[in-house]
Formats: C-alpha cells, sequence, structure tokens
C-alpha cells in the first residue's frame, strides 16, 4: 500500500469470496459422494423409460437418495416440458 | 505396534514429499524408528528431496515383486541414526503397487519399525489409493487456496470410504490438517484464506501450520529436510507439528504477521 493508496477504500476481500465458493461447492460434493454408485445409471435408464412417451431433456429428470437412520427416500423429480398435447 | 501415517493431499505441488521428509526426519531424531516411503511410482523424488538419489539400487517394486529383499531397497538416512527411506520405482507402471504385494511390504516394515511414513502421489487414481489405503492415520497437506482445499476435501472422503479401516469397519483413520505455504500478510489484507477459513470447510484438527519460507527451497535444493534447519520458522512449525502428532501441546506459532513500523505501512506495505 503506497502513501496514496492508504486513502482509498479498501480493496475488495477475495479471501471471503473464496471461502463461500469453497463451502458452497463442498457441501455440494460432500453430498453426491455419499450416493450409491448404481444412481447414475438409474437416472439414465429413467430419463429413457420417460422419453418413450415425453420428450424431456436429460437435466430434467433428477434423482436423489436421503439415507436416514431407520429408511431411505428415493426421491424423484421429473420436469416436463411446458407445453404438452 | 508399528503407525503407518500417509502423507496425501489429492493436488499436485502443494508439499507432500517436502513434509514426508520432514515429519520422518523428525520422528527419527526423537529415536523412533522410522521408514518413509515413496509411492510415486514414476516419479520418484522422495530420493532427492532426502538426499540419496545417488545411492539408490533397489526399489519398492523390486521388492513388492521379489527381485530384491527389503535390507537390500533400503537406503540408511546419513544424518539421522534411525531414519530408511524406500524409493520408488523410476521405469515401472503405477499398476505395479499391488494391494497384496504393498500389505507385504509393509507387514514387513512393521516387523522392526515404529513409523511407516507414507508419501502419497498427486491424484485420487490407483498409487494415491495404495498410499492411503493401510493408514492408521492421515496428514492432509493443504494450501490455503480453493484448488487445493476442494482437492483435501475430495480425499478426506476417499480415506473414509476406501482406506482398509474403513472397508473393514475399524476405527476411522485419524486425519489431521497441515496448512503449508501460509502467508499471514496475505491473509491480514484479505487475499488469502486463514486457518480458521480452511479448518471451518474441511472440519478436521490441525496438526500444524508452516509459513511460506524461502527456506523450504533452500533446503529442498540441497537434499536436506526443512525441519532439520532448527533456526528457521519453517523448520521450527514442522518440529512443532511432529511434537503434535506425538499428541503433545503446542501452541500455533507464525500465524500473525510481522509488526510493521509506521513508516513502511505508509510507503512500501
Amino acid at each position: 500500500m503506497s502513501f496514496f493508496d492508504y486513502f482509498k477504500s479498501k480493496k475488495k476481500n477475495t479471501a471471503n469470496v473464496a471461502k463461500e465458493r469453497l463451502q458452497i461447492i463442498v457441501a455440494h460434493e460432500r453430498g453426491m459422494r455419499d450416493q450409491p454408485d448404481y444412481l447414475p445409471q438409474l437416472q439414465q435408464e429413467l430419463i429413457a423409460v420417460i422419453r418413450k412417451y415425453v420428450q424431456i431433456d436429460d437435466d430434467m429428470v433428477q434423482v436423489e437418495l436421503d439415507r436416514n437412520d431407520d429408511c431411505s427416500v428415493l426421491e424423484l423429480n421429473v420436469t416436463l416440458p411446458e407445453h404438452q398435447q | 505396534m508399528a503407525k503407518i501415517i500417509v502423507v496425501t493431499s489429492g493436488k499436485g505441488g502443494v508439499g507432500k514429499t517436502t513434509t514426508s521428509a520432514s515429519i520422518s526426519t523428525g520422528l527419527a531424531r526423537r529415536g523412533f524408528k522410522t521408514v518413509v516411503i515413496d509411492f510415486d511410482v514414476g516419479l520418484r523424488n522422495l530420493d532427492l528431496i532426502m538426499n540419496c538419489e545417488r545411492r539408490v539400487v533397489y526399489d519398492f517394486v523390486n521388492v513388492i515383486q521379489g527381485e530384491a529383499s527389503l535390507n537390500q531397497a533400503l537406503i540408511k538416512d546419513k544424518r539421522v541414526e534411525t531414519l530408511y527411506i524406500l524409493p520408488a520405482s523410476q521405469t515401472r507402471e503405477k499398476e505395479a503397487l499391488t494391494q497384496e504385494g504393498v500389505e507385504k511390504v509393509l507387514n514387513e516394515l512393521a516387523e522392526t519399525f515404529d513409523y511407516i511414513v507414507c508419501d502419497s502421489p498427486a491424484g485420487i487414481e490407483h498409487g494415491a489409493q495404495m498410499a492411503l489405503y493401510y493408514a492408521d492415520e492421515a496428514i492432509v497437506v493443504t494450501n490455503p487456496e480453493v484448488s487445493s482445499v476442494r482437492d483435501s476435501d475430495r480425499i478426506l472422503g476417499i480415506l473414509q470410504s476406501k482406506s482398509r479401516r474403513s472397508e473393514m469397519g475399524l476405527d476411522p483413520v485419524k486425519e489431521h490438517l497441515l496448512l503449508t505455504r501460509y502467508n499471514p500478510d496475505r491473509v491480514d489484507r484479505g487475499e488469502m484464506l486463514s486457518v480458521g477459513d480452511v479448518e471451518e470447510i474441511l472440519a478436521i484438527p490441525l496438526l500444524g501450520v508452516i509459513p511460506e519460507s524461502q527456506i523450504v527451497l533452500n533446503a529442498s535444493n540441497q537434499g536436506l529436510p526443512v525441519i532439520l534447519e532448527d533456526d528457521s520458522d519453517a523448520g521450527q512449525a514442522y518440529e512443532d507439528a511432529v511434537g503434535r502428532l506425538l499428541g503433545e501441546e503446542r501452541e500455533h506459532r507464525f500465524l500473525t504477521a510481522a509488526k510493521k513500523g509506521f513508516f513502511s505501512r505508509m510507503f512500501k506495505g
């Protein structure tokens, strides 16, 4: 910091930006880590079945497994295109 | 009973080999019979950092494949009495490290050594998984930088799911965070993640913080484990880390920037 910089407004705190970005991505990746290996294939096969009837994109089907102590919930979320006959 | 410690990180270039050299030297210097193994098959470098590159005759893979005995392959350190180095092979494929082969060598070492330090290659592939598989404790070397922290978290996930301890349902691998290349000045200026930030994200106990220091490069240039530079901040920080690894209470040092006078703050910074 030179003499004149001393009076200027503070520089952006990039460490805070790094911390926030890391907290988000690490939480996301930890969630993925606990998923069983078969989920991606299950998701692909579900997409294939739904495509027989409705035209959807790959990212319109979301499969997640929530595991609690005594039961697991398989959550299937399908977003259908807006204008369907 | 020998204790197996893996030095790992996911990301390359964060200081795994530097740390392996210093931690193993520090343990041996306290009288523990210690061996440090280079798991980086094809990219051997521990021998250079330990200054024994011209004494390598046989290597880890030779021992696994029965081409040499352990005693033929182990290199005795010239500075510290109870320290031995097992170099990696420079010519073989990484797949030469088989799980059974690694287990056989570790079991044989465990008969006579107190500590076995495994210097992991970068990445999360076969070599890195072999280095961590049999570990009792893991030192996760991390730089205060986004890609290194993310990769460290990834390697923690592998320690928790693909190590022998996790697969066999034993007590989990004991995890330690070692933050390296730390620059308190930049942390103060808001340019670098702080120790607290990294601890909060990774949520594992802090083993030590090694300040960024020119001494580290000077030491590696000469093949000297930096912990032997007793007068340097980085050397002392490694010595503290070894103490904590052995269960001693040591206050963390070198976490704050050196105080600057009024004039240097005004005109240089």
